[in-house]
């Protein structure tokens, strides 16, 4: 259930579903954010779901707060298990051209290369919330060993196609963007593509992801 | 086919219109016209529907070459452009529209002590939709003109030219606020009782690292005595974070929409369109409103927009 229900500003509704961020938490997120979409509620622009809230924007020439908010507190949530959650898998370099902060990662988690792989790769991650850039995925949780801050200076550009971590979050950098995320390799899979109207995101919330490595050959001739 | 030629792109030149809705989830922001009201104005003053692709410009718009029919055009907002005929030069007022024909060029000098502009024509420009909107968002690369700026020399083509030209004008200046009001934001309490004052009292400076996504202020350190990250949450237009470095970031149109520093406040809807024109080394005050205030001046704005539209019917 939302605990918490505030304005943000006089034109967006503050979901809070509680502090701790966990999968249970974001499930329930992830389910309010697709019951409301299918709702196509009136006056309602945007839904945007995180880890462990949802904002809901609304145009304010047609609805506003106390309204809006009344009608999300007597809303019957379907609780049903969301059907539609993908299982993905993304091929990932790790070759030295791409693995970009290995060599701080060795030093501040006190792991060697292999290890900080062997803890990365074929491991099952949810996917909490996509955004920030188009199409980015924010997916957990990460091994306790491969938990560490973000750069203290944030790379200007950090290259499509990175693969990140902070905290106990992966995520892919669907376009060249500033970032701050640690990077350990690339992928050369189409995460956004705008010319899908439809679904122009490969990675959703609430879908499973596991990174299975590829050779840098592989990765030169790769084609989706 | 009548066409516009850039002669000049200008600064920040890009198709807008009333933005793109419902994608805040995968990460694609609202964009659309910044200035709503000029977006609005530009489109009636030239017959349109209030909701039609207008060229939008920032600081130094564009000079364009116009080949064609007659046609007719308006800028809007606080803009110095001239009309280049053949014989003649002519000085142009904002919010009257002309006619221009084969060969004449539309000089977009520059925008006074304001930041954005709007040329709207009596036709439609040739443009590709993306998700209802062509809106351009030039960081992602999404919407028409392949998702970037107007380029030197590019040719835009024009068609359904509405060939009942008439000329209308309307008498309005856009004002200048002293101060942008704002709601107290979800994180109000992570700053300092110090901290929250030099909020509310303090001037702060619009800084040159300000664009279509955001605007940075600079100004008295904001001190923060909780945390100076969150968990990454949605972002909205008007949301003021604050930085380890306690200098404000106001979210604009074509922000991220997912944000970790926290939320002092939320400008108001009706100060929208007077914040986004606030331009660089520009002094800015904060005003501390309630909802219900920010509601009312809300429908205010909309009913003074309503008004200057029907002055043109």
């Amino acid at each position: 259930m939302i605990k918490n229900i505030s304005n943000l500003g006089d034109a967006a509704l503050y979901c809070d579903f509680g502090k701790e961020v966990n999968k249970e938490t974001n499930s329930l997120v992830i389910k309010y954010f697709k019951d409301l979409k299918k709702k196509n509620i009136n006056g309602i622009t945007n839904l945007t779901p995180s880890y462990n809230k949802l904002i809901i924007s609304f145009n304010l020439k047609k609805i506003n707060f106390n309204k809006l908010k009344k009608i999300i507190e007597d809303l019957n949530i379907n609780k049903a298990q969301s059907e539609n959650s993908k299982k993905i898998k993304i091929p990932i370099c790790c070759s030295d051209s791409f693995s970009l902060d290995v060599k701080r990662l060795e030093s501040k988690l006190s792991l060697n290369r292999d290890k900080i792989y062997k803890n990365f790769l074929n491991k099952e991650y949810f996917c909490y919330m996509t955004g920030f850039i188009a199409g980015m995925p924010f997916l957990g949780d990460l091994d306790k060993s491969l938990r560490t801050n973000r750069l203290e200076t944030p790379r200007v550009k950090v290259p499509k196609g990175s693969i990140g971590l902070t905290e106990q979050f992966a995520n892919i950098y669907t376009f060249e963007s500033p970032g701050g995320w640690n990077i350990i390799g690339n992928t050369p899979l189409k995460i956004f593509d705008s010319s899908k109207t439809e679904s122009p995101n490969l990675i959703s919330p609430g879908d499973t992801v596991i990174f299975k490595e590829i050779s840098f050959n592989d990765y030169k001739n790769y084609n989706e | 086919m009548n066409s516009f030629e850039i002669i000049r792109p200008g600064i920040n030149t890009t198709f807008q219109d009333e933005g793109r809705n419902n994608l805040y989830h995968i990460g694609i922001p609202f964009s659309g016209a910044m200035d709503k009201r000029n977006y609005i104005l530009a489109n009636s003053l030239v017959g349109n529907k209030i909701n039609k692709p207008v060229i939008e410009f920032a600081y130094q718009g564009p000079l364009i070459k116009y080949k064609g029919e007659k046609i007719s055009f308006v800028i809007t907002g606080d803009v110095i452009f001239k009309i280049i005929k053949k014989e003649i030069e002519i000085k142009g007022n904002c919010y009257e529209s002309y006619i221009i024909e084969d060969g004449d060029q539309i000089d977009i000098v520059s925008t006074n002590r304001s930041v954005y502009g709007y040329l709207a024509i009596s036709g439609e420009f040739d443009l590709k939709f993306q998700w209802g909107s062509c809106s351009v968002n030039t960081k992602a690369n999404i919407g028409s003109n392949n998702g970037k700026k107007l380029q030197d020399k590019q040719k835009i083509n024009i068609f359904n030219v509405d060939l009942n030209l008439i000329k209308k004008k309307l008498n309005y200046i856009n004002s200048k606020i002293e101060k942008i009001r704002v709601i107290k934001g979800t994180n109000f309490d992570y700053f300092s009782d110090q901290g929250k004052k030099i909020f509310f009292n303090k001037e702060f400076i619009v800084s040159k690292l300000s664009d279509r996504m955001g605007m940075r202020l600079e100004g008295e350190k904001i001190e923060n005595i909780v945390d100076t990250n969150i968990r990454s949450e949605g972002l909205i237009k008007g949301a003021i974070q604050i930085p380890a470095d306690g200098n404000p970031i106001i979210m604009l149109s074509d922000h991220g929409t997912i944000g970790g520093y926290p939320k002092i406040g939320v400008v108001i809807s009706a100060d929208y369109d007077k914040l986004v024109q606030l331009s660089i080394g520009s002094k800015i005050k904060f005003q501390q409103v309630e909802l219900s205030d920010a509601e009312t001046l809300f429908k205010l704005y909309e009913l003074e927009t309503q008004n200057l539209i029907s002055q043109l019917k």
